[in-house]
Formats: C-alpha cells, sequence, structure tokens
C-alpha cells in the first residue's frame, strides 16, 4: 500500500504553559477524508493550524509527502519562500472565511493563482470562473465579499483553497459561523470534493455530516487522538469509550 | 484696503511659494520615512520596534515650536550645520514622520489577523502578503488621518517664520510690517491658507471615496 499522504507522529505543541497537543498521531492517505470531532479545546483548530504551519510545532514530526512541514532535515525553521511554498500544497478553509475584502469573488481565488502559481491573469480568471461555477456561484464572480451572503462566502473561501490544487485540504469548522439555512450549501460542496477524491482533513461539530461524509472519524480529547475508526464503527463502539459517550450524548438528543 | 492687497499680492506670491515647498517637501519625506518606520514599528525584530516607538513617543512628546527651535539650536550644537530654512524643515518633517508611524501603525493594526492567515495559506511570503493584502486593506484606514495631517502641515508650516524664513505667513508680516495695514493681509493670509486647505481637503474626500470599499 502507498504509504499515507499525511503523517503525523508524536506532535506536541504548548502556549505558554498550557499543553495544547501532548501527543498526536494521525495519518491521512490519498484520497481519504477524515473528520476530527471532539469538546472545544481538544486542540482540533491548534492541530490544523500546526499542519499548515500557521503555528509551529514544538515537538514530534508532520510529514507531508515525505517531506517535514515547516522544518528542514536539521530541524531548523524554513526559509519564509519555502514555508510559504509548502503552504501552498495545503488548503485552508477557515471558520470566519476570511475573504479578502478588497477584492471580488475571482480576485481572491486569482490572488494564489496569479502570485504563487504563476499563471497569467486571463488563465487565472479562466480557472477562478471554473471553480466560481463549481461551487454554484458562476454569476458572483464580480461581487466583493461584503455583497455575499455567509454560505456563499464560505463557498468561495472554499473554491480559493482548492483552486490551488492542494495536496490536502484542511477544513476548520467552516460551518460553525453560518444561520442554519446556509449550511447545507456548504457541505454539499464539501460532498462534491470528497466525491471527486480530494484529500480532506476536517474539523466539524455537524456530527451527522461527519458521519456520512467522511471515511474515517476521528475522536480528540485533552490534546490527543483518543479513538478513531469508520464512523459506524466509531459511532457503534462508544459505549466502551466514557469520554466519546459523553460527547456524542450531546449530538444524540438533538437529531443524531 | 483692496489697494494695500494689490500692493502686497506679490510679496505674498513669493511666500507663498515657500510655504508650498516647505510643505510638499514635509509631507513627501515624512510619508517615506514614516511608511518605513512604521513597517518597522509593527514588523521589525524587539531593538528596533523599541527604538522606533522611542522616537515616536519622544517627538510627539514635544510641542512643535520647541522642537524647531531645538533643531535649529541644537543640531549645530552637536555639529550638524544647516540654515534656518532646512533646520524648519527638518524639524516639520520629524514632527510629521511620528504622526505618520502611528498612522501606519493603526492602520496595519485595524487588519484583522485571519487576514494575513488566509494570504499565508494560499502560500503568499510575506512581503507579497503586505503588497496584495495588507495594505490595500490598510490603505483606507492610513488615507483619511494621514490627509488631514497634509492640512496640518500646511497651517503648521507657518512656524518656520519664526526662524526668519520668508514663507507666506512670514511675507504678511514683512508687508504689514511697511504699510501698517494688518487686517486686510490678514485676510488675505487666511484666504490663500484656506483655499489650499479647502482643496486638499476637497481632494481627500474624493481619495477617501474612491478607496473605501464596503467592509464585510
Ligand atoms: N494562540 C493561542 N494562545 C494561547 N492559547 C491558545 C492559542 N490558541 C489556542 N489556545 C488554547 O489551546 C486550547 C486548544 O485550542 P483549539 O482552538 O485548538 O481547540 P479546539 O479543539 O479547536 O476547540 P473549539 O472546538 O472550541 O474550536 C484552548 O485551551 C485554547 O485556549
Ligand atoms: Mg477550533
Amino acid at each position: 500500500m502507498n504509504p499515507p499522504l499525511l503523517t503525523i507522529r508524536d506532535l506536541r505543541k504548548s502556549f505558554g504553559k498550557t499543553e495544547v497537543l501532548k501527543s498526536v498521531d494521525l495519518d491521512v492517505g490519498r484520497g481519504e477524508v477524515v473528520a476530527v470531532i471532539g469538546p472545544s479545546g481538544s486542540g482540533k483548530t491548534t492541530l490544523l493550524r500546526c499542519i499548515n504551519f500557521l503555528e509551529a510545532y514544538d515537538g514530534g514530526s508532520i510529514r507531508i509527502d515525505d517531506s517535514e512541514v515547516g522544518y528542514n532535515d536539521a530541524r531548523k525553521r524554513r526559509g519564509e519562500r519555502a514555508l510559504a511554498r509548502m503552504r501552498a500544497e495545503t488548503g485552508m478553509v477557515f471558520q470566519s472565511f476570511n475573504l479578502f475584502p478588497h477584492l471580488t469573488a475571482a480576485g481572491n481565488i486569482m490572488l494564489g493563482l496569479t502570485k504563487v502559481r504563476r499563471k497569467s491573469r486571463s488563465e487565472a480568471r479562466d480557472i477562478a470562473k471554473v471553480w466560481l461555477e463549481r461551487v454554484g456561484l458562476g454569476h458572483k464572480a464580480d461581487a466583493l465579499p461584503s455583497e455575499l451572503s455567509g454560505g456563499q462566502q464560505q463557498r468561495v473561501g472554499i473554491a480559493r483553497a482548492v483552486a490551488m490544487e492542494p495536496k490536502i485540504l484542511l477544513l476548520d469548522e467552516i460551518t460553525s459561523a453560518l444561520d442554519p439555512e446556509l449550511v447545507g450549501e456548504v457541505l454539499e460542496v464539501v460532498r462534491g470534493l470528497a466525491a471527486e477524491g480530494m484529500t480532506m482533513l476536517m474539523v466539524t461539530h455537524e456530527i451527522a455530516f461527519a458521519r456520512d461524509a467522511s471515511s474515517r472519524l476521528v475522536f480528540m480529547a485533552d490534546g490527543a487522538v483518543a479513538a478513531e475508526g469508520p464512523p459506524a464503527d466509531l459511532i457503534a463502539s462508544a459505549e466502551a469509550n466514557p469520554r466519546l459517550n459523553s460527547f456524542l450524548a450531546r449530538f444524540r438528543a438533538s437529531n443524531f | 484696503m483692496l489697494d494695500a492687497m494689490i500692493y502686497a499680492l506679490p510679496f505674498l506670491l513669493e511666500g507663498l511659494w515657500i510655504t508650498v515647498v516647505v510643505s510638499i517637501l514635509t509631507v513627501s519625506i515624512s510619508l517615506v520615512a514614516g511608511l518605513a518606520l512604521g513597517c518597522a514599528l509593527v514588523y521589525g525584530p524587539l531593538p528596533l520596534r523599541l527604538l522606533v516607538r522611542i522616537f515616536s513617543d519622544t517627538i510627539r512628546g514635544i510641542p512643535i515650536l520647541v522642537l524647531i527651535f531645538f533643531v535649529y539650536y541644537g543640531f549645530p550644537a552637536i555639529g550638524i550645520d544647516f540654515d534656518s530654512f532646512w533646520a524648519a524643515v527638518t524639524a516639520l518633517t520629524l514632527f510629521k514622520t511620528a504622526q505618520v508611524i502611528e498612522y501606519v501603525r493603526g492602520a496595519v493594526a485595524s487588519i484583522p489577523r485571519g487576514q494575513s492567515e488566509a494570504a499565508m495559506a494560499i502560500g503568499l511570503t510575506f512581503s507579497e502578503r503586505l503588497v496584495s493584502v495588507i495594505f490595500p486593506q490598510a490603505l483606507r484606514r492610513f488615507l483619511p488621518p494621514w490627509i488631514n495631517g497634509v492640512t496640518d502641515a500646511v497651517k503648521g508650516s507657518a512656524l518656520v517664520s519664526l526662524l526668519g524664513v520668508t514663507d507666506l505667513m512670514y511675507a504678511i508680516n514683512q508687508v504689514i510690517g511697511r504699510t501698517y495695514e494688518a487686517m486686510p493681509l490678514y485676510v488675505l493670509g487666511a484666504v490663500i491658507y484656506f483655499v489650499i486647505n479647502f482643496s486638499l481637503s476637497t481632494l481627500s474626500r474624493r481619495l477617501e471615496r474612491r478607496f473605501s470599499f464596503v467592509q464585510a
């Protein structure tokens, strides 16, 4: 079998005295869709940020395609240009969208294509158009983010990330800032990407979505992976794991 | 009264020229220096940040009048000799630079962290993030106070007359010294300053509109 695309071993990260990631081990294979769930403060966001090196980590290793994220072989922080090139290989979609407000929907997507992928403006614009079409916003290419609904903004956010053709897409609770009626349209886009074989690691509080759309469910607690497995198996075995059980209980109470 | 004004006009225009030159020098040098030092204050290494912080706080803590005399009398004492014109320009520029530093810092600090993180995530380098993401957004926060500051610079340039530089203000006082007609000349002077600053603020409002996009 091929080696996994993403390999995380004994990942550790502290903020000052608070140890946020204690020892995370996680693999994500090519084309896999892995959903991370877990209580607030368990370190899910921090994990994603380390993978994209928005956050430097203190110990352990993160490898994508067999090259260490953020550090060279001597474990020295890579230079600015090398870091930028690595980050371009991991797409990130943020909870709060973080679209560039001074650029149009197409402009948001084109920025990385022209500056990082060195495409011409017209080529970049064509690619942006294709992706906007894909997320159902072909008609909004020239709209500014402030002219879009939250759901539309987040779909642009996804298009901006995938247009770079990253090896892996990181999604951090991308629907939790949305009004409930806008969640569906965004999850639909994610489902489409999964079907196409996009490798994804997504943190989500949408347990039902995680169960249906992911190939593997990872339960994080207290800065480490506490349980993982195929969604149905993990959920079925929850009885045996008190922390997972009490975490899931919240969702069982609702419509799950 | 009209006679006095017509008599005075050539002198005033000469003075106005100096006022304009002083203002342009002050504004443009302080803009370049302030942008550079402002970026150093936000992004520089700690020692540099401290230096800029001390510079800015010190300058802003001194009344501009004191600063002008300090430069005029103090700099020659440490071996930097310049005539009253350049002493005045230097003092005004130092003062303005400290202001620009603060405008830059405020403008850049107002951009949410998520913006540079999103720019990082798509693979932009530090300088690309500044040029394509941070500065375009910071510009609209920077412009209003800065353009206000330009009119301040024009008004403040009148202080150079205290060092005997023949700017508009000095020319007015000179003519008054000859004609003893104070009121019409001060009115004329006020009108000239007003016309300059009114055009500047009209221009600024247009610029602001040009650079304002609706924030998410
Ligand atoms: N920049 C930071 N400085 C200090 N502490 C931080 C920082 N970022 C996160 N933390 C702390 O690290 C812990 C884990 O945070 P993280 O955001 O990774 O959790 P999470 O699992 O994503 O939680 P949530 O479900 O609420 O998003 C929290 O206790 C948080 O307060
Ligand atoms: Mg989080």
